[in-house]
């Protein structure tokens, strides 16, 4: 069985009478883009701040490309990371402010223009960090994230404070780096985002982790629906009527039926409205989305 | 060394940099002038009122005695700006960013204070060309005769003012490390760092006489003045006020290491 790049064991931390993690065990493969979801305050950034040795351990184990994360100095040269947004001196240059890092890293200064030009701060290199829009920040940071060109990318809300077409940038970039083997561990409140490109998913709340495995797994935890629209709206209850004779429950909104079954079910709801005489106008299979399934898990936990 | 260039890369941004050798020239060159151009005045040309007479300043070592009068001076611009350089990389969340890239936090810090150290030693070195320059300068305006400056004794009595400038001046710096990382706020830790070295240990020594003895500012003030400061009375001497500051900043090191070692970073 191949390495995790990230693998934690029963991993806790309190604060106080605070139980920021709670006995919190996942895997994250090598090479896949690892969502890492949960409310504000579920200890998403408490458990990144462990992984990356900021913070220690309470109790617990953890490993990252197989180093143990009290041994962080082993580990981190191939880990890039940006944590609850990114952080700079006010009154250096976005290439200073790189330098400043590659210098501490050991990473050639070559590197930092070319990151520049990757995130699209190219032309505002050498402007002062202070004047650069939440946009150009966020941007910089994914830049000191990807200095150590990184097995692991550790992202703590990469995409705050970006355009549509920003996001959709980083998207692009988080998806062609994990192409090349970079490994993603990206966390994010944009779950419709996250369903587009993250293959993997770990849900945590209240410091539990909920959740973790492939995010295919988690959609389709829920049964499908299939929404059926019979062309005239006078057809609803017979319709309906046709659809609970087959052991299904159908719910009526407003001009259209759900019925929650598996896709297969659509093929033979066709073929009772045929039968039925009812002509339908729409027949459509839907899954829950990430964020559906996901207010329904923390929901079942309150 | 790597590290020690990457926080080179900060203090050498030209606000700040100019702007701190700015301060350092005014404060040297203000302690220096006064001495020369109120060498008659009957209020003092001194610290304290102090007066430094024609003679004194003739002597070989009177042209370090402006430069040595603004050791603690220094010092609070030293404290000031380790102080400060420490405690923004927790306000400007800059820590976590150093932290992983460079995880040893003792090599991190020790880095981060050796380059910090090289700064004081620069302004160390503009104070005494900022001092001995205008020394020189005024000497004529002051009637004060400068053939026995530039003499090997002079020569010698300069470098141990040199050194013992740079030890006040490192000693404050370091102080201001300890706060800042305590603190964890540059004005706060630059402000509660002046205000006991200015106000409380004054205080204190004029409340109860022996605990100046023992009051790290005071001490650092009699190692810039290698002995004691003039108009001082029962100050310790040079060698009792160095080993004391020596076991202070051995502790302050010791305190700075191990919060800086052991302290989670969660901001």
């Amino acid at each position: 069985m191949n390495m995790p790049a990230i693998s934690v064991s029963n991993l806790s931390k309190r604060y106080g009478d605070v139980l920021a993690v709670d006995d919190a065990t996942f895997e994250v493969p090598m090479g896949t883009i690892c969502g890492f979801v949960g409310p504000n305050g579920s200890g998403k950034t408490t458990t990144i701040r462990m992984l990356l040795g900021l913070i220690k351990a309470s109790a617990g184990t953890g490993s990252i490309i197989g180093n143990s994360i009290s041994h962080p100095e082993k580990y981190l040269k191939e880990v890039g990371a940006m944590i609850e947004g990114p952080a700079f001196y006010p009154a250096l240059s976005g290439i200073e402010n790189l330098k400043v890092l590659a210098k501490i890293g050991g990473i050639p200064f070559s590197r930092c223009q070319e990151l520049l030009d990757l995130v699209g701060l190219g032309d505002r290199g050498k402007d002062k960090y202070k004047t650069y829009s939440l946009g150009m920040k966020q941007r910089l940071g994914i830049a000191a994230a990807l200095l150590p060109d990184p097995k692991l990318l550790i992202l703590d809300e990469p995409t705050n404070g970006l355009d549509p077409a920003g996001i959709q940038e980083v998207r692009d970039l988080l998806e062609k780096l994990a192409d090349g083997g970079v490994t993603v561990f990206v966390s994010s409140h944009l779950l419709s985002e996250l369903e587009m490109f993250a293959k993997y998913l770990v849900v945590l709340r209240k410091g539990k982790v909920l959740f973790a495995g492939e995010m295919q797994d988690l959609l389709h935890r829920n049964k499908p629906t299939i929404i059926a629209k019979p062309s005239s709206i006078n057809s609803l209850n017979y319709l309906a009527e046709l659809i609970n004779k087959t052991g299904h429950t159908a719910v009526i909104e407003k001009d259209h039926i759900r019925v929650t079954a598996d896709e297969s079910f659509a093929i033979q709801l066709n073929k009772i409205a045929f039968e039925g005489g009812v002509v339908l106008a729409q027949l459509t299979p839907e899954r829950a989305s990430l964020e559906e399934t996901f207010m329904e898990m923390t929901e079942d936990e309150k | 060394m790597r590290i020690f260039l990457a926080e080179w890369r900060k203090l050498r941004r030209p606000t700040f940099f100019l702007g701190t050798l700015g301060s350092v020239i005014f404060v040297t060159g203000l302690v220096t002038s006064l001495l020369f151009l109120l060498i008659d005045a009957k209020t003092g040309n001194a610290d304290r009122g102090n007066r430094i007479t024609r003679e004194m300043l003739q002597l070989s070592d009177g042209f370090t005695i402006g430069f040595n009068s603004s050791g603690s001076l220094l010092g609070l611009v030293a404290l000031s700006v380790f102080a400060a350089q420490t405690a923004q990389e927790y306000t400007y969340g800059t820590l976590r960013n150093l932290l992983v890239r460079q995880p040893r936090r003792i090599r991190l810090l020790i880095g981060k204070y050796i380059s910090m150290a090289a700064f004081a030693l620069i302004t160390v070195i503009v104070s005494a060309a900022t001092s001995i320059g205008l020394a020189v300068g005024l000497s004529g305006r002051a009637r004060v005769s400068t053939e026995n400056w530039f003499t090997n004794d002079g020569y010698s009595a300069f470098a141990h003012s040199f050194v013992n400038v740079l030890i006040c001046t490192i000693g404050y710096g370091t102080i201001g490390m300890l706060l800042g990382l305590i603190f964890r706020s540059p004005i706060s830790s630059i402000s509660i760092g002046t205000a006991y070295l200015l106000v409380v240990e004054s205080i204190i020594s004029v409340a109860w006489k022996p605990a100046s003895n023992w009051m790290p500012g005071n001490l650092l003030s009699v190692i810039a003045a290698g002995g004691s400061p003039i108009g001082v009375e029962n100050a310790p001497n040079y060698s009792q006020a160095l080993l004391r500051v020596g076991a202070y900043l051995i502790a302050a090191s010791l305190i700075t290491a191990t919060l800086f070692k052991r302290r989670d970073v969660a901001n």
